[in-house]
């Protein structure tokens, strides 16, 4: 079930329910914060768990039919690489990071993409349809967490990002870099047991995690949410993740794009406007020629 | 009146030294295009997944699109507010809103990684139609900049059919453009009217969509008002074009400057002006960014240089004493263009920040395909006055004089 479609059946249960006009409640349905789809799936990654062995970036390759091997590893996401290890080690502190997808909520680069090349789908996760994107790289501005990458070095590019191995799901197969990892550092589930799962870890180490004593677990409310959830022993900051509020970009454009356009009202209503001022002023302009 | 009436300025287009530099970049700029259709954005540009965006959206599209707003400006005071004393200036001033949106059009088929499925965008996303997402700024404003290119040309047209009928050997065109004029006389109006919508939906628009830059987007640029200043901001680069392209043509096509008119129009950016800087502070203030205006460092120095690049053409406008002097008007409108372009600057790559690992410059040949865009709109502006009626005020056989001399 697609976003958009969860929106209209808001609305039009609300038009059902006796509301006036259920376009406008569809507007206002979408200019707050949505929540998880009830099939949602995710992934849960623990900083304090992986050895940073890098198997789940090879194993993402090989799930992709990406190029590219360990002998010669990537530094960062890119056109050929979905998923990444990285090492922050400063002032005595150490960590690994896991970079893909964040699959949110209320993903930016889905409220950006023009015709709907980025949907979010089946489980909540994350799409990329080549046949629809025309390269305008307006996700890669909307992304927060800068995650999907584009091709700059071929005439035909397209764009690469975490699917959540969704052709593996389909036949029943956890995704590449979870059947990966030796340490149970990243692990797939659904969101609503993923995030129960990372409630107990800091229920029960509290002290492991950061900050310790009240850890924050990341993407339970970051950016409206995400189905990828982060526990660390080191500020998410320093891992690269941004600080954010618990608004989606999408929720401030949504208000903004649907006060401004509601039912197209404003804009027709301008261009009768328009259209009746030149009317007058030409009218008046013929009398006065007339007169002469 | 003859020095009012519309007439081609006439004579060879390329007529001087510029013009045959100008050809002969333009045939390097086709090989450069040739050699990014052929390679991929990557190895002509500077631009980065961190900076997806560079100059040619920031600079040919979005600044592109403000300067090319003299034809909104001049429609809404022309039409809208009924002052027919600006009459001269609307057909130039069109016609460089028309090569200016055609421009950002090209830009955008330069910019877009996959342009070949751009044909989707007005088409619905086919082939499975619907497919539009309204939440999306960019579509709005790719819809609004393919219509209004179209509604342009279709402004300018009495323009061709003038042409055509008056000097068209072939009588089925003559009988053409005398149909059209006829038409032109009925629809026009609505036309203008849908002139004057299109740009007041996507030039605000073009503000809102960088909106979804969230925090990597400075939040002294990233305020709800953004698509208010933008649209505010055009208006006044619309106007400073008119003045510029007015100043420009009446030198080099040797024809009258419409002076009192272009006095008149700079009362009312005074205006235009103050009330960007009063929106801009407010905000600022409502919004309790008070501080950053001086603690953002690099990004502060940027604010107060925008801050004054405005402030300083009101201030030269303000006085119809200072108004008076033509050469003032020119000098403020030079800011206030520069006041535009760095807003949209600044908006779109300076105070956008993905992080401390990126950083964009564009190469020198990102700069030459930006370069090359404005020189064919320079070369087909040249063309078109020439051979259309279009500027008013020339001395037409005097041009040819002159540059039989040169």
């Amino acid at each position: 079930m697609t976003m958009d479609r969860r929106t209209l059946l808001k609305g039009a249960a609300a038009a059902g329910a006796g509301a006036a006009v259920s376009a406008a409640t569809t507007a206002e349905a979408s200019s707050v914060r949505p929540t998880a789809p009830p099939d949602a799936v995710g992934m849960l990654y623990d900083a304090t768990l992986c050895i940073g062995c890098q198997a789940c970036v090879t194993a993402c390759k090989t799930a992709n039919n990406m190029p590219g091997n360990l002998y010669d590893p990537p530094k960062d996401l890119d056109g050929q690489t979905k998923n990444i290890i990285k090492l922050y080690e400063e002032d005595g502190e150490k960590s690994y990071m896991k970079q893909q997808c964040m699959h949110c909520i209320d993903p930016g680069c889905v409220n950006a993409c023009m015709i709907g090349a980025f949907k979010k789908r089946e489980y909540g996760i994350v799409t990329w349809d080549k046949d629809r994107c025309i390269g305008c790289r307006y996700c890669q501005v909307a992304c927060p967490y800068n995650i999907p990458k584009f091709q700059w070095d071929t005439p035909v590019p397209e764009i690469v990002k975490c699917e959540l191995c969704n052709h593996m799901l389909a036949r029943g197969e956890e995704p590449g870099c979870v059947q990966a990892c030796p340490k149970e550092a990243v692990i797939f589930g659904t969101y609503e047991e993923l995030l129960a799962d990372a409630r107990q870890r800091v229920a029960d180490h509290p002290e492991r995690y950061y900050p310790a004593g009240a850890p924050q677990i990341f993407g339970d409310t970051e950016g409206g949410g995400t189905q990828v959830l982060y526990l660390a022993g080191v500020d998410f900051e320093k891992l690269g993740l941004p600080v954010l509020g618990d608004d989606g970009v999408g929720v401030q454009m949504r208000a903004i794009q649907h006060g401004i356009y509601r039912g197209f009202i404003a804009p027709v209503a301008l261009y009768g406007i328009l259209g009746a001022v030149l009317w007058r002023n030409r009218r008046a302009a013929a009398k006065e020629g007339s007169d002469e | 009146m003859s020095d009012h009436s519309v007439e081609p300025v006439g004579g060879p287009i390329i007529f001087n030294r510029f013009t045959r530099f100008l050809a002969m970049f333009l045939g390097l700029w086709i090989l450069i295009l040739a050699y990014r259709f052929a390679t991929g954005i990557g190895t002509v540009s500077g631009l980065t997944d961190g900076y997806p965006w560079g100059i040619w959206i920031a600079f040919d599209v979005v600044t592109g699109t403000a300067l090319a707003c003299g034809g909104y400006a001049i429609a809404i005071l022309c039409y809208i507010l009924n002052k027919g004393k600006y009459h001269p200036l609307v057909r130039p001033a069109i016609l460089t809103s028309a090569l200016g949106y055609s421009m950002a059009a090209l830009a955008i088929i330069i910019d877009v990684g996959r342009w070949w499925g751009i044909w989707r965008i007005p088409l619905g996303g086919f082939p499975d139609m619907g497919h539009y997402n309204w939440n999306s700024a960019l579509l709005e404003v790719a819809l609004c900049v393919m219509a209004y290119a179209g509604v342009l040309w279709i402004e300018l047209g009495p323009a061709f059919l003038e042409k055509w009928k008056a000097t068209s050997k072939s009588p089925g065109l003559i009988k053409f453009a005398g149909a059209g004029l006829k038409f032109y006389d009925k629809a026009l109006i609505w036309i203008i009217a849908l002139g004057v919508l299109l740009p007041t939906m996507h030039q605000s628009s073009l503000g809102s969509l960088m909106l979804l830059g969230g925090h990597k987007l400075h939040p002294l640029w990233n305020t709800g008002w953004i698509p208010l200043l933008f649209l505010i901001s055009c208006i006044g680069m619309g106007y400073a074009v008119v003045v510029w392209e007015s100043a420009v043509s009446s030198r080099v096509f040797n024809r009258q400057r419409e002076d009192s008119m272009l006095i008149s129009l700079s009362g009312a950016m005074v205006i235009v002006l103050g009330l960007f800087l009063l929106l801009r502070f407010a905000d600022i203030i409502i919004s309790g960014k008070f501080g950053l205006m001086f603690s953002s460092g690099m990004l502060s120095v940027m604010f107060w240089i925008e801050m004054a690049l405005v402030a300083i053409p009101m201030l030269m406008l303000i006085r119809a004493r200072d108004r008076a002097k033509f050469i003032t008007i020119f000098r403020a409108s030079m800011l206030i263009m520069l006041a535009g372009a760095l807003y949209r600057f600044d908006a779109y790559i300076v105070a956008f920040n993905p992080g401390k690992n990126w950083s964009y410059f564009p190469t020198t040949l990102e700069l030459l395909i930006t370069f090359g865009v404005i020189g064919l709109e320079i070369f087909l502006y040249i063309f078109i006055v020439k051979r259309y009626p279009i500027l008013s005020g020339t001395r037409a056989t005097q041009v040819r004089e002159i540059e039989g001399r040169a």
